[in-house]
């Protein structure tokens, strides 16, 4: 990947979030750094959904705390709406969170089991002083009705009590108690089985358009953002491979790395197997990335170009970037 | 055809505070030599536990269990615990879900490998590194050198399982047990290590019950599929027959909840409402019957069996797809 660029920026009022030349960095020896997340920039525009995708270690979770600045980054900036977050001060930061809100991929371990689903979702509401006890009673029933829940069979049992997609539909509940203008999910359904990621995917597009929330979408599974996503972003170590409106990737990948993502995804007829070539190997160690294209040493396309210079986002076709010294034809 | 396991009525209840739980009903299940059988169901429909049922890895004094399991000839339920136990490795082998968990942490590589082949061949310590290093390399793990003397927390999620795989086929097993071994990995390392599954297989003429949730990965790996709802086998086909012409309402459902990449973006997926029913309280009529979007009064009040076409094609349905209502 690519790549570095800014390219696939659209710079317009409407953004959100806008995230510019990001870097974060863990040093994890006195001479090893890792480095997770190299340069990138991105925005979100209200009402849309990006989703992020990209294999594990690409720095999609990583990337993902930074905009909330768990911890914050390096380096860069995240400006949400209108306000850098990395130069706020602690207690204003706190405040801005409120409209940020994150669901995890463990719906389970994130929940804590000696709370009940009433303390849980009331934690929030209570801390930020929303309203009495009635008005906030009120609220959290109000949630749980809208996640597809019973309050009053639920209210006072524990997240043990309760499936993986119940625990996502809690968490999704407790996200939304603040009002927040945008939701990060990292994630939210690899855990759970495929009947029940249906439910939470559909759950979460009906809460996006009821409560008019942006939302980032993380996930290492091209298949799962098809139905939820607006625009798709993949990564890999660290960087921006392509940029595209999902019906334009999915249909004409223009990296070779999002083709192969596209070639990993099963398929449910057994008449229809692909026979191409998987994607081999692993990626390399993020404390040493290869040069130039960073997805030069798994690509059937590198020449010596890709690993001296490093690809540029580029526009390939209206809206499609692509970081990519020679593109999918 | 002759099986290599075969598992007649079985049913496992296993004794709670909260009553009798039933977690497999009167299975029965062949896996022909040399096939790989799909096993496919959500959490909770009894996969797992009739797996380890089958391998005699269940025990408990909670457990209460009926039915027979023959595997190669030896029927493992009139055998003791030891005689089981000597058909692992070489008989029968498991790989698990969690490839994170299922290696011993403080333990190298190299004798977590090279243990079964001592145990089960008797090889001395310097032959069972040496085959151990050839096992990974078998399971194309590059620089296996290094790996033998690696600890499981230096290898990724993927190198893992391919570590666990390697010590499940060290004794050249008959059969392999292959418990949701990609549902903790990335979507492309799922198509290497199904891949290199496909390629063992081969190799090896290995049978295989690979279990899973997702229709999509026992489309390309299987030969046959069984799909299991609340602890009973509610569908059976040849692989290609099932995705052909299915006839159980929930195996449909199953296969449309699956996202697609050719799913419409901003469109809704279609879902099964609900969940499983409580294992305590399996209920009268049909287990899915609450979910299904075909029920009629019959499916709630009474229990369907076990039909079977002429052609072999097996399911629990009153009301089957295809079938004049």
């Amino acid at each position: 990947m690519a790549g570095s660029g800014t390219a696939h920026m659209r710079n317009t009022v409407d953004a959100v979030l806008t995230v510019r030349d990001l870097t974060v960095e863990f040093r994890v020896a006195k001479d090893k750094i890792v480095k997770a997340v190299s340069g990138l920039s991105f925005d979100v525009i209200k009402g849309e959904t990006l989703a992020i995708v990209g294999e594990s270690g690409c720095g999609k979770t990583t990337l993902a705390r930074a905009v909330l600045q768990l911890p914050p980054p390096n380096s860069g900036e995240v400006v949400f709406d209108g306000t850098d977050l990395t130069l706020l001060p602690k207690e204003n930061l706190r405040s801005a969170r409120t409209s940020m809100q994150m669901i995890f991929q463990d719906p389970i371990s994130s929940l804590d089991p000696r709370m009940t689903v009433h303390q849980l979702i009331d934690e929030p509401l209570e801390i930020w002083d929303r309203g009495n006890r009635a008005e906030r009673d009120e609220r959290i029933n109000n949630l749980l009705n809208n996640v597809g829940l019973e309050p009053e069979l639920v209210l006072n049992r524990r997240s043990y009590e309760f499936s993986g997609g119940q625990c996502q539909r809690i968490s999704i509940a407790r996200a939304l108690a603040l009002d927040p203008r945008m939701l990060i999910c990292d994630e939210p359904v690899s855990a759970l089985d495929v009947s029940i990621q249906a439910q939470i995917l559909n759950l979460l597009q009906d809460m996006k358009d009821r409560f008019g929330l942006t939302m980032v979408f993380i996930s290492h599974d091209l298949a799962v953002v098809k139905a939820v996503s607006n625009r798709v972003m993949v990564m890999y170590l660290g960087k921006i491979c392509e940029v595209a409106p999902p019906e334009v990737l999915y249909a004409k990948p223009a990296h070779h790395y999002t083709k192969a993502l596209l070639n990993s995804v099963p398929i449910a007829d057994p008449t229809r197997q692909r026979k191409t070539e998987l994607l081999q190997g692993e990626p390399p160690s993020p404390m040493n990335p290869p040069s130039g294209c960073r997805f030069r040493t798994r690509c059937a396309a590198a020449s010596a170009l890709c690993a001296e210079q490093e690809p540029q986002l580029r526009e390939v076709s209206p809206g499609q970037f692509v970081a990519c010294h020679h593109p999918v034809a | 055809m002759s099986s290599l396991l075969s598992i007649k009525q079985m049913s496992i209840n296993f004794d709670t505070p909260r009553g009798s739980l039933e977690a497999v009903r009167g299975v029965d299940i062949e896996i022909p030599a040399g096939m790989s059988v799909g096993v496919v169901g959500e959490s909770g429909s009894g996969k797992t536990v009739m797996c380890r049922a089958a391998m005699g890895l269940l025990q408990g004094s909670n457990v209460k269990r009926s039915g027979t399991v023959v595997f190669d000839g030896h029927e493992l339920t009139a055998m003791s615990k030891e005689e089981v136990r000597n058909l692992f490795g070489s008989g029968m082998a498991m790989i698990f879900q969690d490839p994170m968990t299922a290696l011993n942490p403080v333990r190298r590589i190299g004798s977590q490998l090279s243990e079964g082949l001592r145990v089960r061949l008797g090889m001395s310590k310097a032959d069972a590194l040496a085959r151990s290093k050839e096992l990974l390399e078998l399971v194309r793990i590059p620089n296996a050198a290094a790996v033998l003397k690696s600890f499981p927390y230096q290898l990724s999620g993927g190198m893992r399982q391919r570590v666990m795989i390697a010590i499940a086929i060290a004794c050249n097993p008959k059969l392999l047990f292959a418990d949701e071994p990609t549902t903790a990995l990335d979507v492309t390392v799922q198509a290497q290590i199904l891949q290199l599954l496909r390629e063992l297989r081969e190799d090896l003429k290995m049978s295989m019950v690979l279990v899973t949730h997702d229709l999509g990965v026992v489309a390309g790996n299987t030969d046959y599929v069984a799909v299991m709802y609340a602890g009973e086998v509610v569908e059976y086909a040849p692989t290609t027959k099932l995705f052909a012409d299915m006839r159980m309402p929930y195996t449909e459902a199953l296969l449309e909840s699956i996202p697609k990449i050719d799913h419409k973006s901003g469109t809704r997926l279609s879902m099964i409402a609900g969940r499983l029913p409580d294992p305590t309280d399996r209920g009268a009529g049909c287990s899915f019957a609450p979910r299904c979007k075909y029920a009629q009064e019959k499916c709630h009040k009474e229990h369907p069996e076990l039909k079977q076409d002429p052609d072999g094609h097996q399911y629990r349905c009153w009301f089957p797809i295809g079938e004049a209502k």
